[in-house]
Parts: C-alpha cells; sequence; structure tokens
C-alpha cells in the first residue's frame, strides 16, 4: 500500500469537512478520488501532505507520517492549482523547487520535456496559459522521480484540448508504472484513466472498488414477443415496459430458452448503467 | 542548504528585491550627501545645521554614522517591506503551498527564507556603506578637503546597522507570516515604523510612562542603538538609552519575532 487513511477526520468548527475516511492507494495503479466540488477531496488530500493536521484517524504515505520529509520526498504533488512565483520563468521556478528537494537541476530539463514545456521554458511563469501553468505543476511534481504522484484535479478550468492534453500525460505516465492519486469531480475524466476509484460525497467515502466493481452487475435487455411469456420463462426477471430487465450474462442460454418455447427474441443486449448514474445515486447529487 | 539556495535563487531574481534596495540607496543618497552638499555651497540651510556640522557629516571617515542613522525609520520600514512582501506573497501565490511539500521540513523552510533574506540584509547594508563612502570621496574630493578612509571604528556603527536591520527583518516576516499576505502585512509594517511610534513619541512628552514605552518599542530601541553610536541629524534617532541597552531590546525583538514566526508557520495548518 502507498497510502492508506484509517477514519481520517478533519472538522472545522462542528462541521466535518472529511469524515472517517479509511482509504487506500495500492502501489502501480492509478487511483481516482471522485467527488463534487466541496465533498472534501482537497482537504483530505492537503492531510496526506501534511499541510493541514486531521481532528482525529490517521494516514499513513509511503509507510510513514505525512508531511515528513521521508514522505513528502517521495510524493510528488500538484494541489489545487500549481503555485510558482509569477516573475521566474518555468525553468527557474523548477530550479527553485530542485534545489527545495535536494533534485540536481539537471533534471530539470527532463520534466520540462516530459509536460512539453521545454519551448516555453524562458517565458514568465505570469505569462503561461491556465494549460501551461497546469503541466509546470506537474512537471515540479515529478522531479526527483517520486513514488506517489498527486494530482488535484489537474483539469480544472481547462478548455477542452488542455483536458486532453493533461489526461493524456497522466495516461503516459501510467503506462509507465506510476503510481497516481487523481482527484476529480468529472465522472469521465476518472472512468478513462483510473484502476480504482474512491467515491466522496459530503466528506464520507461512500465507496471503494474497481470502475467495473462500482458500475455492478452487467443486466441484459431483452427485447421479445410475447414478452409476458419471456417475463414467466426466465426466472428473475423484471418487466419495464416493453422490455424485459435480467441479472445475467449468458446470453446465448437465456435466447435457447427462449426461442425453444417459440419466443421471437428482438433484441438482446448488456444494459450497463453508466458510472455517471451510479455516481449521481451515491451522492445524492441528482 | 537546498532551502537557502531556493529561497535565495528566488529572491535574488525578484524585481521588488532590488527595486527596494535601489530606491534605500537613492534615498540614502540624497538626504545624506546631495542636500547636505547643497546646503554647504549656499542653500538656505534651515535645519540651522553649522557648516562644520555639515562638513562633519559628510566626511569619509564618518560614513559608519551616515549609514546607521538612515536604518532606523526609512531604511527599516524598507527593509521591513521586504521581508514582509517576500513570506506575505507566499500565501498568495500559493509558493508555500509549494514549498511545504516539497521535502524539507516546516522549520527548514523557514530557515531557508531567514537565511536568504539576511543574505539579502547584509548586501544591502554593504551596498549602503559602499554608496555612501563614494559619496563622501565625492563630495570630499569636490571640496577639496583633506580626508581620510574610516577607521577601524567604523566596525561599530556598521554592527549596529545589522543588528537594527536584522530587527527590521525579524518584524516584516513577522508580519508576514501572522497576516498571510503582502498588503496588510506591509500596510500595517509601514503604519507601525512611520507613524505609530512618531505618534508614541508625540504624546509621551505629555505623559511620562509612555515616553519610557517609545524608548523601548523596536523603531525606539533601533534609534537609541543608531545614537549611541554616532550616527545623528535623521528623524528616528534618538538618544535616551545606552547602547548596550538598546541593542539588547534588538537581540530580544529578533527572538521574539522569528521565534513566534516559526512557531506558528511550523504549527499551523496551510489552507
Ligand atoms: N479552512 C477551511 N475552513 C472552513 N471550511 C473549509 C476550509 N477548507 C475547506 N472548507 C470546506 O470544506 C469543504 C470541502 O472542501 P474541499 O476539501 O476543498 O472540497 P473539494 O476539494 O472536494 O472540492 C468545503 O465545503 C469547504 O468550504
Ligand atoms: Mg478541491
Amino acid at each position: 500500500m502507498i497510502v492508506t487513511t484509517e477514519k481520517l477526520t478533519k472538522r472545522y468548527g462542528d462541521r466535518a469537512v472529511v469524515d472517517e475516511v479509511s482509504l487506500s492507494v495500492r502501489r502501480g495503479e492509478v487511483y481516482g478520488f471522485l467527488g463534487p466540488n466541496g465533498a472534501g477531496k482537497t482537504t483530505t488530500i492537503r492531510m496526506l501532505l501534511g499541510l493541514v493536521k486531521p481532528t482525529s484517524g490517521s494516514a499513513r504515505v509511503l509507510g510513514k507520517a505525512p508531511g515528513t520529509p521521508e514522505a513528502l520526498l517521495k510524493v510528488g504533488s500538484l494541489i489545487e492549482g500549481p503555485g510558482f512565483y509569477p516573475y521566474l520563468s518555468g525553468r527557474d521556478n523548477l530550479r527553485v523547487h530542485a534545489a527545495r528537494r535536494g533534485v540536481d537541476k539537471t533534471h530539470v530539463e527532463a520534466a520540462l520535456e516530459q509536460v512539453d514545456l521545454a519551448g516555453a521554458a524562458n517565458e514568465k511563469f505570469r505569462r503561461y496559459s491556465l494549460g501551461m501553468k497546469q503541466r509546470l505543476g506537474v512537471a515540479a511534481a515529478l522531479l526527483g522521480q517520486p513514488e506517489l504522484l498527486i494530482l488535484d484535479e489537474p483539469t480544472n478550468g481547462l478548455d477542452p484540448a488542455g483536458m486532453a492534453d493533461m489526461r493524456d500525460l497522466v495516461r503516459a505516465l501510467a503506462a509507465q508504472g506510476q503510481t497516481v492519486l487523481l482527484s476529480s469531480h468529472l465522472l469521465g475524466e476518472v472512468e478513462e484513466i483510473c484502476d480504482r476509484v474512491g467515491v466522496i460525497s459530503q466528506g464520507r467515502l461512500v465507496a471503494e472498488s474497481t470502475v467495473e466493481q462500482l458500475r455492478g452487475d452487467t443486466v441484459l435487455l431483452i427485447r421479445a414477443d410475447p414478452i409476458e411469456k419471456a417475463h414467466v420463462l426466465i426466472e428473475g426477471s423484471s418487466l419495464h415496459g416493453d422490455v424485459l430487465h435480467v441479472r445475467e450474462t449468458d446470453a446465448g442460454s437465456l435466447v435457447r430458452t427462449l426461442v425453444h418455447a417459440d419466443v421471437d427474441v428482438q433484441e438482446v443486449r448488456p444494459l450497463r448503467r453508466t458510472l455517471e448514474e451510479v455516481f449521481l445515486e451515491m451522492t445524492g447529487v441528482a | 542548504m537546498g532551502s537557502v539556495k531556493a529561497e535565495l535563487l528566488r529572491l535574488w531574481k525578484w524585481p521588488a528585491t532590488w527595486v527596494l534596495i535601489g530606491v534605500w540607496l537613492v534615498m540614502t543618497l540624497t538626504f545624506g550627501y546631495v542636500f547636505n552638499y547643497l546646503a554647504l555651497n549656499g542653500g538656505t540651510n534651515a535645519r540651522g545645521a553649522s557648516q562644520q556640522q555639515l562638513i562633519s557629516a559628510m566626511q569619509p571617515e564618518n560614513v559608519g554614522a551616515a549609514v546607521v542613522r538612515g536604518l532606523p525609520m526609512f531604511g527599516g520600514a524598507i527593509i521591513l517591506v521586504l521581508a514582509a512582501l517576500a513570506v506575505g506573497s507566499g500565501y498568495g501565490w500559493g509558493t508555500w503551498k509549494t514549498t511545504l511539500t516539497a521535502g524539507p521540513r516546516r522549520v527548514s523552510a523557514m530557515a531557508g527564507t531567514l537565511g536568504a533574506l539576511a543574505v539579502i540584509v547584509v548586501l544591502l547594508v554593504a551596498l549602503t556603506f559602499v554608496v555612501n563612502l563614494g559619496a563622501a570621496i565625492t563630495v570630499a574630493s569636490l571640496e577639496g578637503w583633506d580626508w581620510n578612509l574610516p577607521g577601524i571604528g567604523v566596525l561599530k556603527p556598521l554592527a549596529a546597522s545589522l543588528l537594527i536591520a536584522a530587527m527590521w527583518t525579524g518584524f516584516g516576516v513577522f508580519l508576514g507570516v501572522i497576516t498571510k499576505g503582502p498588503a496588510l502585512s506591509v500596510g500595517l509594517g509601514l503604519m507601525w515604523a512611520i507613524v505609530t511610534e512618531n505618534l508614541l513619541r508625540g504624546v509621551g512628552s505629555l505623559l511620562g510612562p509612555v515616553e519610557d514605552l517609545t524608548k523601548i518599542l523596536p523603531g525606539g530601541s533601533a534609534g537609541n542603538l543608531a545614537g549611541a553610536v554616532g550616527g545623528s541629524g535623521a528623524p528616528g534617532v534618538l538618544n535616551d538609552l545606552s547602547g548596550t541597552t538598546a541593542a539588547l531590546f534588538l537581540v530580544g525583538y529578533i527572538v521574539v519575532f522569528v521565534g513566534a514566526a516559526t512557531a506558528l508557520k511550523v504549527r499551523r495548518d496551510l489552507v
């Protein structure tokens, strides 16, 4: 386990902004930390980095206490937007960061290449577009070859092209075996990129599983004539208007049963709930 | 140490650093030499300083006093602004977040900032000395005076200058951390250095206890140390305390400001 939390809680006043969250991120996976705005994602991440102290509960990052040099030096992070000196160039900002991290400044060029900013390295950070700023944030996070990369909503505020660039970048890093904790309020984003997801809503972790598990069992949709006869024949099926739903994966045997009983089968297809539906159901933000 | 190197790199390339140092050097030249030189050569000399006083103030030998007398108030205010901006802007830019998640402990990160500011402030005092000495030599040559380079005695006012500068740096850092921003910290700092203490001194002439208090406030202690090592003829310079007492108060303020700022930085959540 790269990250584990045990009933991690942060209260502001009497409101639990993060409420007994117990999650775990495994080595080599891309973990999607999913939740609507204000759910407590950033606060949880701040606690993993030692920026915010938990009210109760605990967390371990690479087996170490959050915020200690032992943990921080192996984690690269971009939390709620990049924080750089506006008057310095992208390259100088990375050099400053490299000095802090104890990384040789020769690694700066590789990091710039990796996020496709080598051409704009001498431009002042202030003049960067939002997408470039975010990519510089990722470059800084990559300095020192961290074992864990924490990216907090790295596509926030980007235009569609910038979002696609950022996703490609995360996918490329994942393909190299980089462990990533990626937070997002956009389902499509984690669905595409992540191996496992944790869903947080109003401070509580409401689900943690693979994307497949989250989506639930496959349900088959059957359109047949006469539909009532099919409904009787197929055990456990439910009638929805003029179609049947049944939790079953072996479509072949179903069709055989129906055909033998002289039922016309017009359509059989898997009915997959989109993650969006699952998400809305779980977070109650319909 | 990586943290000092990192902070030095970003402060060195920060235009504000050089603008503030430049403004200070121009100020010290203007008030220390240009105006005095003009006064000496036919000005009205409203301050009532004698020819001899003006000449003495501009002698290369007395450059130590010229450096130190500017620091209790105006020089101090500029140093305070520099320190408050250096620390306070990190909250708005989000660079504190980047710094505190980079790796080093918070104490080390803070030590990096303090160390780099110390280097900048030593440089500022050294530049003030060099520029003032250059101006003094120029004036002495133009006027055809017999002049001497300052002796070993110049070390005392220079050490006092560093102590005063360090206190204002600590004050600025403290304000930057406590207000978590550049605007309020600079506003409060300038208000304190230039307005509040002077107002209190005004009240002090009516109320004894307030007068005693003003002597040992940050600006008051700085002014008394400057006065004790020979500074004179500049706003903020005082002659109410011994040099040792004033220096001890300054050390106390440095410990309190830096200690409080560091403790706060280490403990407080960064959101
Ligand atoms: N310092 C703070 N004081 C009070 N409330 C806070 C603070 N930081 C965050 N919150 C509140 O906590 C909730 C969760 O915030 P956050 O963790 O940023 O959510 P997310 O990143 O999922 O959008 C929000 O309602 C936010 O207003
Ligand atoms: Mg957030």
